[in-house]
């Protein structure tokens, strides 16, 4: 057992340190830490800093774009990359559905859409989830129907976030509605400029827009843009959902936070003196500290188990990671509104342009407060969490 | 970075494992409590053959050179087995104050007897009213010729009924909760003016209640420097909460698994009760708080070898809030989960609870050690 890195990844986190240093955009920096929503034209412009760099799709095999890192380099980058903070890579493309497309799909589909995804020249959004098909997400319904060469999309998908960027879409679809439930699925890519397709913001308790509802309507899609076989849409879902099990934890976005509430805590006062010093909030800063630095532990296990045993089988501890890594992205968000106490109020009235900086740093913590009770529902909830536990590691 | 054990402490764990699954049941256990002292010789004496209690020491002093992995092997495995036998305090705790601070004469005089199981120790550290403060101490020693007398009460001093030596905290110089003039003292137990008031404690151990009285002992009983020993105290004490924290996770461990079986086996409603949800997800928040304490306990056992004692000593903290919340709640959920069963004495699962229950107040409890964090100024 050791804690150390070595000199070699030591070296490395510096690498990767100061290119953030250098490259991310101070503006795209300074909203992140404020918890502020970023423009697509942002978010773009930064990825495809990563991507000329190399690093855009760092996880991918090597003849698709990937570096060939080992797991310990990708939880440096991640860790770096989440606490500089610089935005994360587009998850739906790059995480989700392109190793599903190197794994499944064919060879002209890789040569399609693998160099688009990686340069973000196409948007990806995620089809999974519908109105009657959150946890349960097996029971649905969104039809695709074949007809010739395409196939007729009719359905409804929903959280579909930031669908309103979404150049493509990929899609859950039932294609037997005689088989069992998990065996009439299969996985679709189509574009978002598909003639039937409609898109709905839903405002979210933060006010943001982030998610939205999308319709589809007789949407004609080319057969060949199924991925993989018909049919087997479900396990590509499953690999898709089992493919990202670290990430998930968010250390390094905690990481940075608390040292943001540190920092805030010595500047806003209480009872006549920094908030930082009254005990209460103090025991219950370190508090939050001591849970993320077990879950920090409890990531570089499983980090270093992937890295020495390879990823087939996953480490007991990972289901940990969601549970843990949700629990704590939550709690720091209510350090922060302690905090800011009484000036949690005002809505957003400085508006996101950075003129006003000392009271630029309020305006987003109640929001983000709000907006932070997604974590612990998305990506399967914590009670679905639960249940992976009790019955793949318990045996219940 | 790397968290698995090496070919020779994946050795050492199975032997150690191996001897306690044939010696050390559930049905053993009770007749050991009731052998003199309240722990089995015979036990002992097969730690001792298999080397376990030489573990931590330097081969040139007897032992056999382990370092923190291999105590926290240990650890785990004998609280996994709920074992009575007095480890932490002379091996850990007795075993560390020689290692760290002992003279090459007190290392011959005590340590072989430590290795081949004909001694045992005891740490005689807590006072009325010192809690957790390792600093807060009124027994004296005044220097008297070449030597010391000692003076004091010492409270709840493990396995103090059966120790062949105590080593003692005892003030040197200054006042009450003075940082220095504190030393080190070894002390035969069978010293003039030693009175012992032994008792077993709840979780089925033995401690005493120790009086010195003019208790005289030459100038070779001090450990290290008699006038300003708190920093070896507190990294020996630095050690001993490691070693808890291991233990815990063993105890821990056993207390998950034993709570799965029993309601997976246990029927209501014509069905196993482990099939309801609410018991799947207590038992599911049962895993996620030990796996979290194994991940402290681990950290903290690389810890030690910090070489800054601030950083030491911060990360031994975080780590005993962490194993003191989740053996709080993996300690009363395993009874609960357990329902009337959990609530006797026959059942095991009640004594692993009250060992946990222990641990969380021995050397500072979740309060005391998460204060410490947050003065020191966290962890991040």
């Amino acid at each position: 057992m050791d804690l150390a890195f070595t000199k070699e990844e030591q070296a490395f986190r510096e690498e990767v340190r100061s290119f953030f240093r250098d490259n991310v955009p101070p503006d795209t920096r300074r909203k992140l830490v404020e918890g502020r929503h970023l423009s697509k034209d942002e978010m773009v412009t930064w990825w495809r800093i990563l991507n000329k760099k190399g690093w855009g799709v760092s996880h991918w095999p090597k003849q698709y774009g990937g570096t060939g890192w080992t797991s310990v380099q990708h939880y440096i980058f991640n860790e770096e990359l989440q606490s500089y903070p610089a935005p994360q890579p587009l998850a739906f493309g790059v995480s989700m559905v392109g190793p599903v497309i190197y794994t499944f799909g064919n060879e002209e589909q890789k040569k399609q859409y693998l160099p688009r995804i990686a340069n973000v020249d196409d948007w990806w959004c995620q089809g999974f989830s519908e109105p009657g098909s959150g946890s349960d997400l097996a029971s649905l319904k969104t039809k695709a129907e074949r007809k010739g060469d395409k196939w007729i999309i009719n359905g409804q998908k929903t959280w579909t976030t930031l669908a309103q960027h979404a150049d493509m879409i990929f899609c859950l679809c039932r294609t037997d509605a005689t088989a069992k439930k998990q065996m009439g699925i299969s996985f679709i890519v189509f574009s978002m400029k598909s003639k039937g397709v409609t898109v709905r913001p839903i405002q979210t308790i933060d006010g943001g827009v982030e998610v939205n509802e999308v319709f589809f309507d007789d949407v004609e899609v080319p057969y060949e843009n199924l991925i993989g076989e018909e049919n087997k849409g479900w396990d590509y879902a499953k690999f898709l959902l089992g493919n990202e099990r670290t990430g998930i934890a968010r250390v390094g976005v905690s990481k940075e936070r608390l040292r943001r509430i540190r920092d805030l805590a010595s500047k806003v006062e209480s009872g006549g003196k920094p908030i930082i010093q009254d005990v209460a909030f103090r025991d219950k800063l370190a508090a939050c500290e001591i849970e993320l630095k077990a879950l920090e532990l409890t990531q570089l296990r499983v980090v270093a188990d992937e890295g020495k045993h390879g990823k087939g089988k996953p480490n007991p501890a990972s289901s940990v990671l969601k549970i843990k890594g949700s629990e704590i992205q939550q709690t720091t968000t209510e350090l922060l509104m302690e905090v800011i106490g009484p000036f949690a109020a005002p809505y957003d009235v400085h508006g996101d342009d950075g003129s006003n900086e000392a009271m630029d740093w309020t305006a987003q913590i109640a929001p983000s407060y709000f907006n932070n009770r997604k974590v612990s529902i998305y990506g399967g909830s914590n009670e679905i969490q639960r249940n992976i536990i009790a019955k793949a590691v318990l045996g219940l | 970075m790397d968290f698995d054990l090496n070919e020779e402490q994946r050795l050492l764990k199975e032997s150690i494992d191996g001897l306690l699954t044939d010696s050390y049941d559930f049905e053993s256990r009770k007749k050991y409590m009731k052998e003199k002292g309240g722990w089995s010789r015979t036990v002992w004496g097969k730690l001792a053959e298999q080397g376990l209690l030489g573990l931590p020491f330097a081969e040139a002093d007897g032992g056999f050179g382990g370092g923190g992995v291999e105590t926290m092997i240990v650890m785990e495995a004998l609280g996994k087995a709920l074992v009575l036998e007095p480890y932490l305090a002379t091996v850990v705790i007795g075993g560390g104050f020689l290692r760290h601070a002992g003279s090459d004469a007190q290392k011959a005089a005590h340590v072989p007897g430590i290795v081949d199981g004909s001694k045992t120790l005891a740490f005689a550290q807590l006072e009325k009213n010192s809690r957790y403060d390792l600093f807060d101490v009124t027994t004296t020693a005044k220097k008297k010729g070449d030597g010391w007398v000692i003076d004091g009460e010492k409270f709840v001093v493990l396995n103090g009924e059966n120790a062949d030596t105590l080593i003692v905290t005892a003030r040197t110089k200054g006042e009450r909760r003075d940082k220095s003039g504190i030393g080190v003292f070894l002390v035969p137990a069978d010293a003039k003016g030693v009175a012992r008031k032994s008792y077993p404690t709840q979780d089925g151990l033995h401690a005493a209640d120790i009086t010195f009285t003019g208790v005289e002992v030459g100038a070779d009983a001090a450990l290290g420097n008699p006038d300003d020993s708190l920093a070896l105290i507190e990294r020996v004490v630095d050690e001993a909460r490691i070693a808890l924290c291991a233990e815990a996770v063993g105890l821990m461990d056993e207390s998950l698994k034993s709570t799965v079986e029993y309601i997976k086996t246990r029927k209501q409603f014509g069905v196993a009760i482990g099939s309801f949800q609410s018991l799947q997800h207590r038992a599911s928040d049962m895993f996620v708080a030990a796996e979290q304490a194994r991940s402290m306990s681990m950290f903290a056992t690389m810890a030690a070898d910090f070489e800054d004692a601030k950083e030491r000593s911060n990360a031994v903290a975080a780590a005993k809030v962490q194993i003191g919340k989740s053996l709080k709640f993996v300690g009363q959920q395993a009874i609960q989960l357990h329902g009337g069963i959990g609530m006797t004495m026959e059942a095991k699962i009640g004594h692993y609870f009250k060992r946990l229950t222990m641990i969380e107040n021995s050397f500072g409890d979740t309060d005391y050690h998460q204060r410490r964090v947050a003065d020191g100024g966290g962890l991040i």
